[in-house]
């Protein structure tokens, strides 16, 4: 039996968030679940919540899958809010309220 | 030969804190080595800085176990690295933060001071990332003793990239609030 | 003529070597980043910028470029630079051995970094140690004055008429290369003075065409270029010990030479150590002594070319000697070791271990040269991991 550079390592326990310096916050009122936010995120850490109670643009929208933000592994790179064709993401300071 | 071990976070100024202390050392003669040692490189990371000091050319390249004094900028490492490890009998505990921080009863010379306010009062960096190294350095000053308070204003003037005259009063409100526990 | 005005001014290791290139009046750069050699060119790149120093600064996207363009523009007769670090030197690796063949002398700072896997990026001599049958010389480094010391001695003794090799100055990870310590700033007129310009005797030249390493059959002079290349490396011992005493002379320096003897006079037990681990070597002598123990340290700052003779007189009365090495190379022993007892065979009965210590910059400590100095007084020949398996 060898010595192997490998390592098991998952991180899905582990906050890997700590460090954040700004969080992004979805604003539904303008989401319209086009999911290019959960498609861009370079980390995994936007999710993907089936039933959502969340605000929308129009009501045909309300029951939509829509996407949300795992704040354990979210590292703030700001990529989703870039992406946002809508404008619906907002980078806020850790620390601030929002 | 005087041996220093900063404990912070990627961002915070540790390295910059190790390499100002050292500048204002050698500004008064001494020979001084500095280091930093990175786990990975990124802000918010535990971040670990080595600087010695002596009159004589330093030959010790370790890393420092057994530090005269450690100097503390973020007390919630507290609960992920034993910052006083090592630390000599009688050494020098400086923290940023306030009285019932930081519990001993290992006869160690424990020092507060609210480095993060008053960095905040000088407009040195946010509220999330204040950068607290100049005032933890004005109040390492007083209370070591191991360098002078002029040299360390020197220092930083020469290495602070901006906000001088912040700096330098951080360094001199830090001076004067320090209180040993 | 020496410097009127000492200026000494704290810096790291990077730094010292970036300014020994503007005194070195490099006129050429070709680097690619790789921690933690990135401040170098980073450094660099700022003063060809800002005008402070006069080169040609060319962006490449690998290092086997980095070396291409770094060797393409020395044969134009261009004094040349270029700097890496661990799989950095790796991917260069084919156009080192074309560099030396072609008898051009580049000058590479290297600063030491380990070989993954795993991914390290810390102090390990592995990187330059593998590349020492590359035909390049080596220069290992102790100290950020040497840092950058090195680089004029180093281009001196490569540009030599009867060297023409290229030359590679070591400085450890984050030991050296992010250390801030004092260094005495060499004069820059008496730096031009000391190192002149390149006057490479082939190069190429539009009105008098030439060709570089074409075929080479195997009756025409293959063996007799290659021992060419393996008598000049071993002439640069004199050169490298004439040159050290005019810089000296020059900059009232004590650059050592080819190895430094420290508390050997005496000594019954030694330790033989290369690069920034051997000032805790010898703070670790000085305790020792203190305590009554005969024990020295020989510090190799030139290992291409090996100085055999140098050693050989550095380790008359001893009763044990072991070497260090910061690297791993899986041959019988460790390279240094290798070298050293080569140059001893039929030469001493001394016993000399082997030291394998520091991989992946597993940080090398006074106790760790106490185990070191007792092994040798245990006695006996044999190769020993040092602070491994376990705290």
């Amino acid at each position: 039996m060898v010595m192997t550079p490998t390592a098991y390592y998952p991180t899905t326990n582990i906050k890997t968030s700590s460090w954040r310096t700004s969080k992004p916050v979805i604003d539904y009122s303008k989401c319209t679940r086009c999911m290019i936010c959960w498609k861009f995120c370079p980390d995994v850490a936007i999710d993907i919540n089936e039933n959502p109670d969340y605000e929308a643009p129009a009501d045909r929208i309300k029951k939509m899958e829509a996407p949300f933000i795992d704040y354990d592994h979210c590292k703030g790179c700001g990529i989703c809010a870039n992406e946002c064709p809508f404008d619906a993401i907002e980078m806020v300071r850790e620390g601030e309220n929002k | 030969m005087y041996e220093i071990r900063f404990h912070g976070r990627g961002g915070q100024g540790a390295v910059t804190a190790s390499k100002m202390l050292a500048m204002a050392a050698f500004k008064e003669n001494k020979w001084v080595t500095t280091f930093p040692f990175y786990g990975t490189e990124r802000r918010g990371a535990p971040v670990t800085a080595f600087t010695r000091i002596d009159n004589v050319k330093i030959e010790l390249r370790s890393q420092i176990y057994e530090p005269d004094a450690v100097i503390l900028l973020d007390k919630s490492l507290l609960k992920l690295v034993n910052v006083t490890e090592g630390l000599k009998p009688n050494g020098l505990v400086l923290i940023n933060g306030k009285k019932g921080d930081f519990e001993s009863n290992n006869g160690f010379k424990v020092a507060y001071v609210d480095a993060t306010s008053i960095a905040l009062k000088n407009h040195l960096g946010d509220p999330s990332h204040p950068i607290v190294n100049t005032a933890i350095l004005g109040a390492f000053s007083k209370v070591s003793g191991i360098v002078s308070v002029d040299s360390m204003k020197s220092a930083v003037r020469d290495i602070s990239p901006s906000k001088i005259n912040e700096n330098v009063n951080a360094i001199e409100e830090a001076y004067e609030e320090v209180e040993v526990a | 003529m020496k410097a009127q005005n000492i200026t000494r001014e704290i810096m790291t290791g990077n730094e010292a070597v970036a300014t020994g290139v503007k005194l070195a009046r490099v006129k050429f750069i070709s680097a690619y980043p790789i921690t933690p050699q990135t401040a170098i060119v980073e450094k660099l790149a700022e003063m060809v910028a800002n005008n402070k120093i006069n080169a040609k600064f060319i962006e490449v996207e690998s290092e086997h470029s980095a070396m291409a363009s770094t060797m393409t523009s020395e044969i134009t007769g261009i004094r040349s630079f270029t700097a890496s670090s661990s799989h950095g030197i790796l991917y260069m690796h084919e156009m080192l051995h074309w560099v030396a063949g072609s008898r051009l002398p580049v000058l590479m700072a290297v600063v030491n970094r380990a070989i993954g896997p795993p991914w390290n990026i810390w102090a390990d001599q592995t990187d330059s140690i593998t590349q020492r049958d590359t035909g390049w010389m080596q220069v290992y480094c102790e100290s950020n004055q040497e840092a950058m010391d090195s680089i004029l001695l180093g281009y001196k003794v490569a540009e030599n008429k009867n060297v023409m090799l290229p030359i590679m100055s070591m400085q450890d990870a984050f030991t050296l290369s992010h250390t801030s310590e004092p260094v005495i700033i060499r004069d820059e007129s008496d730096a031009y003075d000391y190192i002149g310009d390149l006057n490479l005797p082939f190069s190429i030249d539009l009105k008098n065409p030439l060709g570089y390493g074409s075929l080479m059959p195997p009756d025409g002079p293959f063996m007799e270029l290659k021992k060419d290349m393996r008598d000049s490396m071993y002439r640069a011992l004199d050169v490298v010990k004439e040159e050290t005493k005019k810089f000296n002379d020059k900059f009232n320096a004590d650059f050592p030479g080819l190895i430094e003897n420290f508390m050997m006079e005496d000594a019954d037990y030694a330790l033989i150590t290369m690069g920034s681990m051997s000032s805790t070597g010898k703070y670790t002598v000085r305790k020792l002594r203190e305590k009554g123990m005969k024990v020295g340290l020989i510090r190799i700052l030139f290992y291409r070319p090996f100085p055999a003779e140098e050693i050989l007189k550095s380790i008359r009365g001893l009763k044990g000697l072991g070497v260090l090495d910061r690297s791993i190379t899986f041959g019988q022993r460790g390279a240094v070791y290798e070298d050293v007892v080569t140059s001893l065979y039929n030469k001493t009965d001394i016993p000399i271990k082997n030291y394998i210590i520091g991989l992946g910059g597993r940080d090398i400590r006074v106790k760790d040269y106490e185990r070191m100095y007792e092994g040798l007084m245990e006695g006996g020949d044999s190769m020993e991991w040092i602070n491994v398996g376990g705290k």
